[in-house]
């Protein structure tokens, strides 16, 4: 059951479209769809991966926060240089809250905000010099990296340095591998390019560096690609698929390693969680090193069991067995947090708008606890992305791509949603409109999501907001109709 | 007093700017103005025949030296030179790397925060790059910088060319600013009826060619000493032209928005005076092996 029905929603949208100018309208109109689950593709219903209109409120970030951000960053034993001025890389430090096992400064660096800082004279002499220098420094200040990529801000692409150049000498001197990234804000349309360019960066200095190396390999060695270990998701997902007996050998790239990427080539099997992310590396592994790949969700019980029955199908009857272990284990811990939860959280309805793949991947563990996702949209996803979310949204739900600040509202209006799950950006306005709010991009400073253990913490913040009784204190006192303050006093 | 003058001297790389600038505010300041030379160029040799020097030292060196610009004081960037002509490079990069534009907008901020356009002075010679490549090297002409703006040309191709490109560039600038076309200053390359031809550009893009300056090797002479001709020969009767275009300038009154003609428009002006030959369309993209056969 969607918040409405497909009369409703389509003259819900055609009602918010009808303040933008006509060309605003009718490129707008594109972006948003009433979801139809009989459709095979979303290509006929949906436009997206488009520039942004501007005078709209749009969410997206840029193909640096993409890249440093989403890719580079989380990988702990790199030192990932933000290259440019010094705000892209102070203001997006240590926001995802990636967590990692090591000791900052010392042999892990994700929290640190290692910049250039470029200063007008870097502007118009060319920042080159200063590169080799900080590249210098870091070896010596911080020894135990493992290698530094160099993460382009915008005005590295506007001034044509040759950070390629900078970046091929300097790894010659220390030693390590200096990647440069190519990763200008100003590229392409979203955070989306700063992704693909990243996974290319990877594919072009990392991948294929221990090829030829030996390696003892298992049958059963896998990796983990699209899991930024956000809030311990990563070591939450590890926990099930090292029990049911397979062997994690990178975690890509949250908490994970120069080492471990390198090694990925020799694993028999990608596990793809962020589907947007990292596709492109998996399919290029696919292709060169014939690795195949899989989708997987580790949101909510549901989910879970199928997605470890689905990983097991790729191995033999051990690892299927394991499985079923797995399964068998967790399942009353599972049922025990259903049981406590669900009666609190039944026929609540959600709305969403995050990026990646938790528009879709969350619908599974909300609809486990008795909720319903009546809206849902993505803030840089292609259509492959709609293509798969038309499955898991129920039909005649919204499906808004790079929603505008005011469509979210109007239809949040409409709707009428009990929860809402999306950023810090949104987040007050909806506070202010009174409506129960989780950040579904850092877990609201909480977590792991993901997993056994995360779903048992999942369903506790969901309960934790949206049953919160500061919601029933939203009207001031002597705002109150007099009636009800009598009935109070009585 | 009279008010303050800003203006730009623009033209094709290579024809003449800096020499005829420099001569020209010699000549004013032989006349008694009081003038300043801000080199827009990180060549950074727009002041050298004014201060004898072989290349002053530059807003945007000495602001790299110093860590930033905001560490500078004005007298550590203006050097004073023949005739009380005050002396400004902006300065940049050695080619192929950084971005030189940037380098003109830092140091003509500079400059204008620091004061250096004091109430004494009677003009502002901007010379500029000769190609404007990017809004750096426009920004002598953006709002309440120059207000006229000559173009240094001469009866050759690429320079009529250029000159006109230019003058595109200042109808857009004109329309938002204050900015002005004062004239064309042709700097002659002794090609034929040169005089005619500029005197025709100029009326097309709705000015006028406000002086022509004859060709004389007296200023390669002073050249090599890294003079003016004016402050090298007083006597001769090329500093003369130099006194003349400083006296149209001071009494100009003429600034125009543009009206930059069409490319076939301007290569008909070329084919009229026959510096271009009609155009064979039977030749075009034909190799020599075709042609012969």
């Amino acid at each position: 059951m969607a918040a409405l029905t497909r009369e409703e929603s389509a003259a819900l949208i055609a009602e918010v479209l009808e303040i933008y100018p006509e060309k605003a309208k009718k490129d707008r109109a594109k972006h948003l769809m009433i979801n139809d689950t009989s459709l095979e593709t979303s290509k006929k219903c949906i436009t997206s991966n488009r520039k942004s209109l501007p005078g709209v409120m749009t969410m997206r970030g840029c193909a640096y926060a993409g890249s440093k951000g989403v890719v580079w960053g989380p990988i702990k034993d790199i030192i990932s240089i933000s290259h440019g001025p010094v705000g892209c890389g102070q203001y997006a430090r240590a926001g995802r809250r990636n967590y990692y096992v090591g000791t900052t400064g010392v042999d892990a660096f994700c929290e640190l905000n290692i910049t250039s800082d470029f200063q007008e004279r870097d502007i118009v002499f060319g920042g080159d010099k200063k590169l080799a220098k900080l590249i210098e420094e870091i070896e010596i200040l911080f020894p135990l990296n493992k290698g530094i990529s160099v993460q382009s801000e915008c005005p590295i692409g506007l001034i044509g340095d040759d950070i390629e150049a900078v970046s091929k000498k300097a790894a010659a001197q220390i030693g390590k591998p200096v990647i440069p990234v190519r990763c200008e804000g100003f590229r392409g349309v979203s955070q989306s390019l700063g992704h693909h360019i990243a996974n290319d960066s990877v594919r072009d200095w990392i991948l294929s560096n221990r090829d030829g190396q030996a390696f003892e390999t298992t049958p059963y060695d896998v990796a983990i690609l699209g899991d930024y270990n956000i809030g311990g998701d990563a070591w939450a997902s590890r926990i099930l698929l090292e029990e049911m007996g397979l062997r994690v050998v990178a975690q890509w790239s949250g908490d994970g390693t120069l080492a471990e990427m390198e090694n990925t080539p020799k694993v028999k099997l990608n596990l793809l969680h962020c589907y947007r992310s990292m596709n492109y590396i998996s399919r290029h592994m696919e292709e060169k090193y014939g690795i195949p790949w899989m989708e997987y969700n580790f949101f909510g019980p549901t989910k879970i069991k199928e997605s470890l029955r689905k990983i097991a199908s790729f191995f033999d009857d051990k690892i299927k067995e394991g499985a079923e272990r797995v399964i068998e284990k967790y399942t009353p811990m599972m049922d025990a947090v259903i049981a406590k939860y669900k009666p609190r959280l039944e026929g609540k309805k959600v709305m969403l708008y995050v990026g990646g793949l938790r528009p879709r991947h969350v619908v599974g563990a909300y609809e486990d606890l008795g909720m319903e996702v009546v809206g849902t949209g993505y803030e840089f996803a292609h259509n492959d992305d709609y293509d798969r979310t038309i499955k898991e949204m129920g039909d005649a739900t919204l499906i808004y791509d790079d929603v505008t600040g005011y469509e979210f509202e109007e239809f949040v209006k409409a709707c009428k949603p009990d929860l809402i799950g999306s950023g810090i950006k949104e987040k007050y306005v909806f506070h202010k409109m009174g409506i129960p709010f989780r950040q579904l991009h850092s877990w609201d400073y909480s977590g792991p999501y993901h997993g056994c253990d995360g779903f048992a913490i999942f369903a506790k913040d969901m309960d934790l907001t949206l049953n919160n009784p500061c919601w029933n204190m939203m009207k001031a006192p002597w705002d109150k109709a007099p009636v009800e303050a009598e009935q109070k006093a009585a | 007093m009279a008010k303050l003058r800003q203006c730009a001297i623009y033209g094709k790389g290579g024809i003449g700017k800096s020499t005829t600038t420099q001569n020209l505010v010699a000549a004013l300041a032989e006349s008694g103005k009081k003038v300043m030379i801000v080199g827009c160029d990180p060549k950074a040799d727009s002041t050298r025949l004014i201060l004898h020097s072989k290349a002053q030292t530059t807003v945007m060196h000495l602001a790299a030296e110093a860590g930033s610009v905001e560490d500078l004081e004005l007298e550590d960037v203006l050097s004073v030179g023949f005739g009380g002509v005050k002396c400004v490079e902006s300065g940049g990069p050695e080619p192929g790397v950084g971005c030189a534009g940037r380098g003109v907008i830092t140091a003509i901020n500079f400059l204008e925060e620091e004061g250096a356009y004091d109430e004494d002075l009677d003009f502002v010679f901007y010379d500029v790059l000769g190609d404007v490549v990017c809004g750096g090297f426009a920004m002598p002409i953006r709002e309440n910088k120059a207000q006229e703006i000559y173009i240094v040309c001469s009866g050759e191709m690429m320079a009529m060319y250029a000159a006109n490109n230019i003058a595109k560039g200042i109808v857009k600038y004109a329309n938002s600013g204050g900015v002005r076309l004062a004239g064309l200053i042709c700097n002659s390359r002794n090609t034929d009826r040169e005089d005619e031809l500029i005197m025709a550009l100029a009326s097309r893009l709705g000015t006028t060619m406000i002086h022509f300056v004859p060709r004389h090797n007296v200023v390669q002479h002073a050249e090599i000493r890294r003079m003016t001709c004016v402050e090298y020969d007083p006597t001769h009767k090329q500093s003369d032209e130099y006194r003349a275009l400083a006296n149209k300038i001071v009494n100009n009154t003429n600034f125009v928005i543009p009206t930059p003609v069409e490319m076939e428009e301007l290569e008909e002006l070329l084919m009229e005076f026959g510096i271009l030959e009609a155009e064979d369309e039977s030749i075009v993209g034909k190799t020599a092996a075709e042609l012969a056969a």
